[in-house]
């Protein structure tokens, strides 16, 4: 019972980071139609900022929100440099631009900061907290890490549904002929959804950090899964993508407790491939609705 | 009054449009009439910014036009109708409505909505439903709701009665009509079936691959029977 508990615990919290990622990769496929492979590495050097401002003495909290503040900035900036030339040739030209910054930015972050681990800081206990007498596997960075997620969900929720620019956004994403016509600066609403985006991906880069090690390779992985609960959720879907990620955290969780550890790639491999072949359009896809 | 002067446009070494050029009158309807492939869609659409005109200018009550980008156009009080309707399906009835708000002056007066869902009360019934379930009269009544939100002074229709059941058409066209002459609003209407355009409409142009071939009041285009055989079928 109390593995079973703790499992779910661990998966709850994994599945968390994995949503906020799939959700990065989902607000730029939805705007643009790319996925963006360099969703990792951007996070990443984000994070590496925020580990050079902790070693300088300033607080974590500081270099949290620079980490965030680059990451709204990197996105921006990649989209106006790199994908915004490729714009309107064929969607693989961008996503091809994006494995190339991936392996630059890799490359980049060895050079600047050093192709080693590094121990990152976390704001709160990393130990389980005790409740009964019982150690129960949920951490005090377990429990910021959810509520960081869930407050940026529903921040990001807000902003789309409940606001002007918001509706700029989404018009843009669906149909940017008809939203230009309307009046729409599609350009920048593009900007702001890929810095939007980033500032999720380096969320998730941060809370992944927390406590353990970074080093310019510790986000590849978060990529692949995160890539995995969007497809899960229906890559069209913020909503999809959220409880893609925490049914693939909780999925791998139970994997990693019950059958072996060493399965956890090969688990999220097979997830992949089963929504291909059963739900090619996710959980959630809207495509799905609109075939009625 | 829009006036389009020796317009030229294409796709690659295809010319679409081909030195056109006429005048639409503030207060009417100028029907833009013409078989498939005679360059409408073009013509409105190098209007609105979203092609390029490789020569000549389009004029807006004395000002130009032709070198505004498309995503300025409501705020020069040109609204574009595109073809197949360009409804937001994912969005809903209200949210569309508010997006054609905020193209010209950036907020929403709610005055301007209550006139929309006056003018059209089957909208304000579903305002909060997505718009992909209305039925395709009531999305042409949305995309032209939605055009007015911007307070527009020139309207340009792609096609409005495409797909429609006569009945809707003749209701559509007759709210037009009325809205033309109470806003006095300068319309362009680009419509493939020229009977029932002609039928609302104050003058025509007809073009022929890309040519204007005639242009007149809308009661002697109708009267012409070679024109009506060559070029309107009907």
């Amino acid at each position: 019972m109390q593995q079973l508990l703790n499992t779910a615990l661990g998966g709850l919290t994994l599945g968390m980071v994995y949503a906020a990622f799939a959700l990065a990769l989902v607000l730029i496929w939805r705007s643009t139609r790319v996925v963006n492979f360099a969703q990792a590495p951007m996070a990443m050097v984000t994070t590496f900022i925020a580990l050079v401002i902790v070693d300088a003495g300033h607080s974590y909290w500081l270099a949290f929100a620079a980490a965030l503040a680059s990451g709204l900035v990197l996105g921006a900036v990649v989209e106006r440099v790199v994908i915004r030339p490729v714009e309107g040739g064929p969607e693989i030209n961008a996503v091809i631009l994006t494995l190339g910054l991936f392996i630059v930015l890799h490359a980049l972050a060895a050079v600047v900061f050093g192709n080693r681990y590094r121990s990152f800081p976390a704001p709160f206990g990393v130990r389980g907290i005790e409740v009964g007498g019982t150690t129960i596997a949920l951490t005090g960075f377990g429990i910021f890490t959810i509520l960081a997620v869930l407050a940026t969900m529903g921040l990001l929720l807000l902003l789309f549904q409940r606001t002007d620019i918001g509706l700029r956004m989404r018009a843009s994403a669906f149909n940017p002929e008809v939203a230009r016509l309307l009046g729409v600066r599609v350009g920048r609403m593009l900007t702001l959804g890929w810095a939007l985006a980033s500032l999720v991906g380096s969320l998730a880069g941060l809370l992944i950090a927390g406590g353990s090690l970074v080093h310019p390779g510790y986000m590849d992985s978060v990529v692949v899964y995160g890539f995995v609960a969007a497809v899960l959720g229906g890559l069209d879907s913020p909503f999809g993508a959220v409880v893609g990620g925490l049914l693939l955290g909780l999925a791998l969780s139970f994997v990693s407790g019950y059958v072996g550890s060493q399965l956890v790639a090969l688990a999220a491999l097979v997830i992949l491939m089963l929504v291909l072949v059963l739900r090619p359009g996710g959980l959630f896809a809207q495509t799905a609705a609109r075939r009625v | 009054m829009l006036t389009v002067t020796d317009l030229t446009a294409g796709y690659g070494p295809v010319r679409a449009l081909d030195g056109v050029s006429f005048t639409a009158e503030r207060g009417q309807v100028t029907a833009v009439l013409g078989a498939n492939g005679a360059g409408k869609t073009t013509l409105l659409r190098t209007i609105s910014g979203l092609h390029r005109a490789e020569r000549g200018s389009v004029d807006l009550d004395g000002e130009r036009l032709d070198r505004v980008a498309a995503d300025r156009m409501p705020a020069r009080g040109l609204a574009h109708v595109p073809e197949g309707r360009g409804v937001i399906t994912e969005l809903t009835v209200e949210e569309n409505l508010r997006l054609g708000a905020l193209g010209r002056t950036g907020r929403l007066d709610p005055a301007d909505l209550e006139r929309v869902y006056g003018l059209f009360p089957v909208l304000a019934d579903r305002r909060a439903a997505t718009a992909h379930v209305l039925s395709g009269g009531e999305r042409q009544m949305l995309v032209v709701g939605r055009a007015l939100m911007a307070r527009p002074t020139t309207l340009l229709l792609d096609e409005p009665s495409l797909g429609l059941a006569p009945r809707i058409v003749a209701q559509i066209f007759e709210l037009l009509r009325g809205l033309v002459e109470s806003e006095s609003l300068t319309v362009l209407l680009v419509e493939q079936n020229a009977r029932s355009a002609l039928s609302i409409a104050h003058h025509g142009v007809v073009l022929n691959l890309g040519r204007v071939v005639a242009d007149d009041d809308a009661d002697a285009l109708a009267a012409d029977d070679q024109l009506r055989h060559a070029y309107l079928g009907f």
